[in-house]
């Protein structure tokens, strides 16, 4: 059973992914892009890691992805147009990325060459273990993150006034 | 033992599949008559007796409409959108609970679809999945009204997802849990062990800011400002009709089922009684039937309309039955509990229509600043008191 919930969403995750980058309008793009969110979020719940799951979802799938819609509805951007492809990626292209695919999977196979999945055995994926591991064992980046986001948002506002001038 | 779980299960979904499309379709018979009632005019009156049978001609007058779409939409997203609203409309009911475990023909089960450990949270991203429904239904639809509306209902949903998102924190630092089952067990034994009214510090404030941000999640007077139809025609569904359009329809009454459950859960303590039933809190529902039944008697004697005559009598026996049957003991043990939660959830429900017929629209610069410059402090500022004070005194 959830084998096949894993490979159902993991289908689902990537062909959201191609279809990303393959679809020339940017809302379709979008909303593919939530669906590789979603089907992620699913993974992570059958991993037994619920809170993260449903934080996936609030966090990406419902914030994140919700201003880039709005940014890309504000805009009103139309569909793109395909440019004339210089001659190396019409040949190289399909190659290069196949080879890149194949470079990936043979360094995960070798880096980790025996690990197996067990859907379930993992037990630290409630709210009170999140919450211990985040004001313990990784308070330093924790907080290091929050003035990051802190700076970056002073950055936005300063950027944001100088247009106004 | 399995395959008793599957059938109650099953048969859980469909009991609260048909209440809830029964509860939608009656919520906006209740909700024409308070409005009816509050402009002094009697509302829905024509069909059946009182209008009771209104919902349903609504219902067979919308799905025998004809279904356009437009040459000109976005086909695949504006045929998903409605779609999408409803689903994410329904599926939060799904792990609301409606009372405590209860013993039917020897199999003991939760009042309850599932019991989640992170049901509030649970809750809380399928409500922000639901503003897709709305702002991919705006973009579809290529209509610039039905634009403006998408971009300010997803603009105003972020916006108010903040205040609604801190003021559901509070009471969760005071419970100390995320499963809505175990919220509602700590909120046992009395109006004064409710999180509104629960030491160390009252959330009376978070309570507030929760209720206006939940009209704006909803998009509800005062801040329908997606469906302004003085501005935007109607906003989002312009261009939708028929039972695309009921979608959205029955997606707003869902959410506003949802938020006033979660308000009930969170707050006000779901199917806890205001007092023990030591003290007989549980003769206050067969005497509320009973004076209603009364009431409806005294005025089908002395009517007012002709039909009165014929409906009222009818009505007060009703409830005069219902007021008997909430005093057997054999099923005081799943009613009472229900009754009170539908009497809390019902109490929000009536406030949504309340404010409708009373508040005019927020102006969309007004709406902004409201939640920027005021809610959201404000909801910051209680959430630090009582995360202070439930360190303080623990």
């Amino acid at each position: 059973m959830d084998v096949i919930l894993f490979l159902v969403f993991a289908i689902i995750a990537v062909v959201c992914a191609i279809n990303v980058v393959v679809q020339s309008h940017p809302i379709s793009s979008a909303v593919s892009l939530i669906g590789v969110m979603g089907s992620l979020a699913i993974l992570y719940l059958l991993l037994g890691a619920e809170f993260i799951a449903a934080a996936q979802v609030i966090v990406y799938a419902g914030a994140v992805m919700v201003l880039f819609i709005f940014v890309i509805m504000l805009l009103n951007a139309g569909t793109e147009v395909r440019k004339g492809r210089s001659l190396m990626v019409q040949v190289l292209g399909v190659p290069l990325l196949i080879a890149l695919l194949g470079v990936l999977a043979f360094f995960v196979q070798r880096l980790y060459p025996r690990s197996t999945v067990h859907f379930g055995g993992f037990r630290g994926g409630s709210a009170l273990a999140i919450g211990r591991a985040l004001f313990t064992t990784y308070l330093l980046p924790f907080e290091i993150t929050s003035i990051l986001i802190l700076i970056a948002i002073l950055g936005a506002i300063v950027l944001a006034r100088k247009e106004l001038e | 033992m399995i395959d008793s779980f599957v059938v109650i299960t099953l048969i859980k979904v469909l009991v609260v599949f048909a209440v809830l499309m029964t509860t939608l379709a009656y919520l906006q018979w209740v909700e024409r008559k308070v409005i009816a009632h509050i402009q002094v005019r009697p509302g829905p009156y024509r069909v059946g007796p009182h209008g009771l049978l209104q919902p349903l001609a609504d219902v067979i007058k919308l799905i025998t409409k004809e279904d356009l779409v437009p040459p000109y939409v976005n086909k695949p997203l504006y045929l998903a959108a409605p779609f999408l609203a409803i689903t994410m409309a329904l599926l939060s009911i799904s792990v609301i609970p409606f009372g405590p475990e209860i013993k039917v023909a020897g199999y003991s089960t939760l009042m309850q679809l599932t019991d989640l450990n992170i049901g509030v949270v649970f809750v809380l991203a399928v409500s922000s999945m639901g503003v897709y429904g709305i702002a991919l239904a705006g973009w579809a639809s290529n209509n610039k009204y039905s634009l403006l509306g998408g971009l300010r209902s997803s603009a105003q949903m972020i916006s108010y997802e903040l205040p609604l998102s801190l003021a559901i924190a509070a009471p969760l630092l005071i419970s100390n849990t995320l499963s809505l089952r175990t919220l509602v067990e700590k909120q046992a034994g009395g109006i004064l062990q409710w999180n509104v009214l629960h030491g160390p510090f009252p959330q009376i404030f978070s309570f507030v800011i929760f209720l206006i941000a939940a009209f704006a999640e909803t998009n509800r007077v005062p801040f329908d400002l997606p469906e302004a139809e003085n501005e935007l025609v109607a906003g989002f569904h312009t261009e939708y009709s028929s039972m695309k359009f009921a979608s959205f329809f029955m997606a707003e009454y869902a959410n506003m089922i949802t938020v006033s459950c979660m308000a009930t859960l969170l707050f006000l303590g779901g199917w806890m009684a205001p007092w023990p039933a030591a003290y007989g809190s549980s003769f206050v529902p067969p005497a509320i039937f009973a004076i209603a039944g009364l009431i409806a008697l005294y005025h089908g004697v002395n009517y007012s309309r002709k039909r009165d005559k014929y409906t009222l009598p009818a009505f007060g026996v009703i409830f005069l039955i219902v007021a008997g049957i909430l005093l057997l003991p054999v099923v005081q043990a799943w009613l009472l509990p229900l009754f009170w939660f539908c009497a809390k959830t019902g109490a929000i429900l009536f406030g949504f229509m309340w404010i409708r017929g009373t508040l005019p629209r927020f102006r969309y610069d007004q709406l902004m600043g409201f939640t920027w410059k005021f809610l959201f402090p404000v909801a910051m500022l209680n959430l630090l008191v009582t995360g202070f004070l439930v360190a303080w005194f623990s």
